[in-house]
């Protein structure tokens, strides 16, 4: 940085400042360990897995087609991977569809008490989930819904609201006031004044809250194993549980399992990560 | 083309005891370029706001071309605003962000780029039509900005400090390319500015205000040579006018112990004003530094302000027991230095203002 002045404040701050580097990417490389520990282990056998961490060992995908064929009375993993797909999917299109106005009317033209509306909605998150368990069991089954897509679609989306109103809030707030007041004088209309000028600038803030109801759904585990544990409605986290057995060996197995069920996760990731580099409201003001 | 009305308009925010705008009443003529200043927290943008219908009325009315806006949103209001941070659609190109307009509009595909392109055109933005507000410069924005309001032939245009962002070349530039353009289009147009060499260079009539209310509104000249109050005598003008408190001494105004000459009218209405503390106005270029031997207020220059073409002394004197500093403008190239014993003497119309601050006469 800058290098020719000397002096001991320049020269501890550089000091300073590897260190934070170092510290950067130790923490991230001790938060990525366990991940890559898991992909590594998906390609070994079972007994190099349990035994001894090796250097070197011979990669074999064997686990990955043991874990996806299809085992008679088990959940297979399409069925997992196409109710998972089914839960976090349409739980996120309707987190975002209730999200979004409600983020609007809480930031951009504030109802009155706005501060204690959002309280209310985060508030819900203070509940136990598992004190709540009992009762939403009896609600799901009197409704036929246990083992089903549906009690998932419904709980995610209650999950994630309260989390996504607020991120969303705080993105359109950011949305500079001259912009909506510039397009209602150009004759914007409420809906116009959402679809053409906020919603393109809010856009990376809404990838970046989907992308995280998708995260949370998708590895979302109590819910699931309680009211849709069977075929009906489990979801990828369940099968993945499918692979622990009482017998034997099954650390390599279940690190392929795992391997495969953060695959769509890293893709979504992806698809956002895309969205949300654009930065915000660039070149809008001065 | 449009005549604006504001009728005992005012606003007064949620909260708040004193009006932002207080009572504004305001005739506009078709064509004209009426300048709104102020020092900051005078109402002159919140005065713009509300005829944007940007800001609620909370009392009076307000009208365009006879008809009653006060209740209007903004879309009804067939206004075009230039904001002073500009305000771009950041996502669209400026082909889109100048005809988005005419897009909620609904004129036809063909029309619009036949307008955005002839906009371009006055504006010089043609080989930019295609880029994104943040691939341009803060001038080439500003152009954006009025370009996206003259697309629509509008009835009014309202601009908030449009060139405040601009760098001071570009600034003085601007300004008479922005006046030209408002002459040629023959477009109502309100502008809202802070300062005051603007208001003056821009306004066809500039309307002074201050705490949120309208102190005088006239031709810029007649701002100039007749201001109506002391607050206008001290907002317009650069360098400000000199403004003392005056006492009467046996019917005569002095300062520093010189009397201060004034009109008879002006004498005759002073005679017949109760109390004796006045306050007296006088421009720099209407006092002068007189050679040794004269007799006029005796002081010592403290600053010399040269500017090439004028240069500006200030002469440190006493007044009623005080230390006064005067600024009288010399010609360029002056050999007058700091430190110097000179004589001040008047060289032109004073201004006279009562008790209560209003202009007596000069």
């Amino acid at each position: 940085m800058s290098q020719g002045k000397t002096g001991p404040v320049v020269g501890q701050r550089t000091i300073g400042g590897y260190l934070l580097s170092l510290l950067a990417w130790v923490v991230g490389l001790l938060f990525f360990f366990p991940v890559f520990w898991m992909v590594l282990s998906g390609f070994k056998t079972e007994p190099d897995a349990n035994g001894p961490p090796k250097m070197f060992f011979e990669p074999t995908t064997e686990q990955f087609s043991e874990v996806t064929s299809a085992t008679s009375g088990l959940l297979s993993a399409g069925q997992a991977f196409a109710n998972s797909f089914w839960a976090v999917s349409v739980s996120t299109i309707a987190v975002m569809i209730l999200a979004i106005p409600a983020a609007y009317s809480l930031s951009i033209k504030p109802i009155g008490k706005w501060k204690d509306v959002l309280f209310f909605f985060i508030s819900t998150k203070f509940l136990p989930i598992v004190a709540a368990i009992l009762p939403l069991w009896i609600i799901a089954k009197e409704l036929g819904w246990l083992n089903t897509r549906i009690v998932l679609m419904v709980l995610y989306t209650a999950m994630n609201l309260p989390l996504a109103i607020w991120m969303l809030r705080s993105f359109f707030a950011e949305v500079p006031k001259e912009l909506i007041e510039a397009a209602q004088i150009d004759g914007a209309k409420l809906w116009g004044q959402i679809t053409s000028v906020i919603l393109p600038i809010v856009a990376p803030g809404i990838a970046a809250t989907a992308l995280l109801c998708v995260i949370f759904a998708w590895n979302e585990f109590f819910l699931a194993v309680q009211l849709s544990p069977s075929s009906g409605g489990a979801t990828v986290p369940i099968w993945v549980t499918g692979n622990v057995t009482s017998r034997g060996n099954f650390l390599a197995k279940l690190s392929a399992a795992s391997t495969l069920a953060t695959l769509p996760v890293i893709i979504a990731g992806w698809l956002a990560q895309k969205r949300m580099i654009r930065g915000l409201a660039m070149g809008a003001i001065k | 083309m449009a005549e604006v009305r504001f009728e005992a308009a005012s606003r007064i925010y949620p909260g708040s005891e004193t009006p932002a705008v207080d009572e504004l009443n305001l005739d506009i003529a078709d064509g004209e370029l009426l300048v709104l200043v102020g020092p900051s927290g005078s109402g002159k943008s919140t005065a713009l706001r509300m005829l944007a219908g940007l800001e609620f009325i909370d009392k009076g009315s307000v009208y365009i071309n006879d008809k009653d806006v006060t209740l209007s949103p903004p879309q009804d209001r067939d206004i075009a605003m230039v904001f002073q941070n500009y305000a771009l659609y950041p996502q669209m190109t400026v082909a889109s962000n100048m005809g988005f307009a005419l897009k909620q509009a609904g004129v036809p595909k063909d029309e619009r780029r036949k307008r955005v392109e002839e906009a371009a055109r006055i504006l010089d933005l043609e080989p930019y039509l295609d880029r994104k507000p943040k691939n341009l410069s803060g001038g080439q924005r500003q152009r954006v900005a009025m370009g996206r309001a003259i697309v629509r032939s509008p009835q009014v245009f309202l601009m908030d400090e449009p060139l405040s962002n601009l760098d001071a070349k570009l600034r003085v530039q601007t300004r008479t390319e922005l006046a030209d353009l408002q002459a040629r289009l023959g477009v109502t147009t309100v502008y809202v500015t802070h300062d005051q060499v603007e208001a003056m260079t821009m306004g066809h009539r500039v309307a002074v205000l201050d705490h949120g209310k309208l102190q005088q509104v006239a031709r810029p000249r007649d701002l100039y040579s007749k201001p109506m109050n002391r607050f206008v005598a001290g907002f317009i003008g650069s360098p400000a006018m000199n403004i003392i408190d005056v006492e009467r001494h046996d019917g005569v105004l002095q300062l520093a112990g010189q009397p201060v000459p004034v009109e008879m009218s002006t004498a005759d209405a002073l005679a017949s004003t109760d109390g004796s503390s006045f306050g007296l106005g006088v421009r720099p270029e209407h006092l002068a530094l007189i050679g040794d031997g004269g007799s006029g207020i005796a002081g010592e220059v403290t600053v010399v302000e040269e500017l090439g073409s004028e240069a500006f002394v200030h002469v440190a004197t006493e007044h009623q027991g005080e230390r006064l500093t005067l600024v009288v403008r010399d010609e360029g190239e002056t050999s007058t230095q700091r430190g110097d014993n000179v004589q001040v003497g008047f060289n032109g119309p004073t201004h006279i203002f009562g008790p209560d601050g209003e202009r007596v006469g000069s």
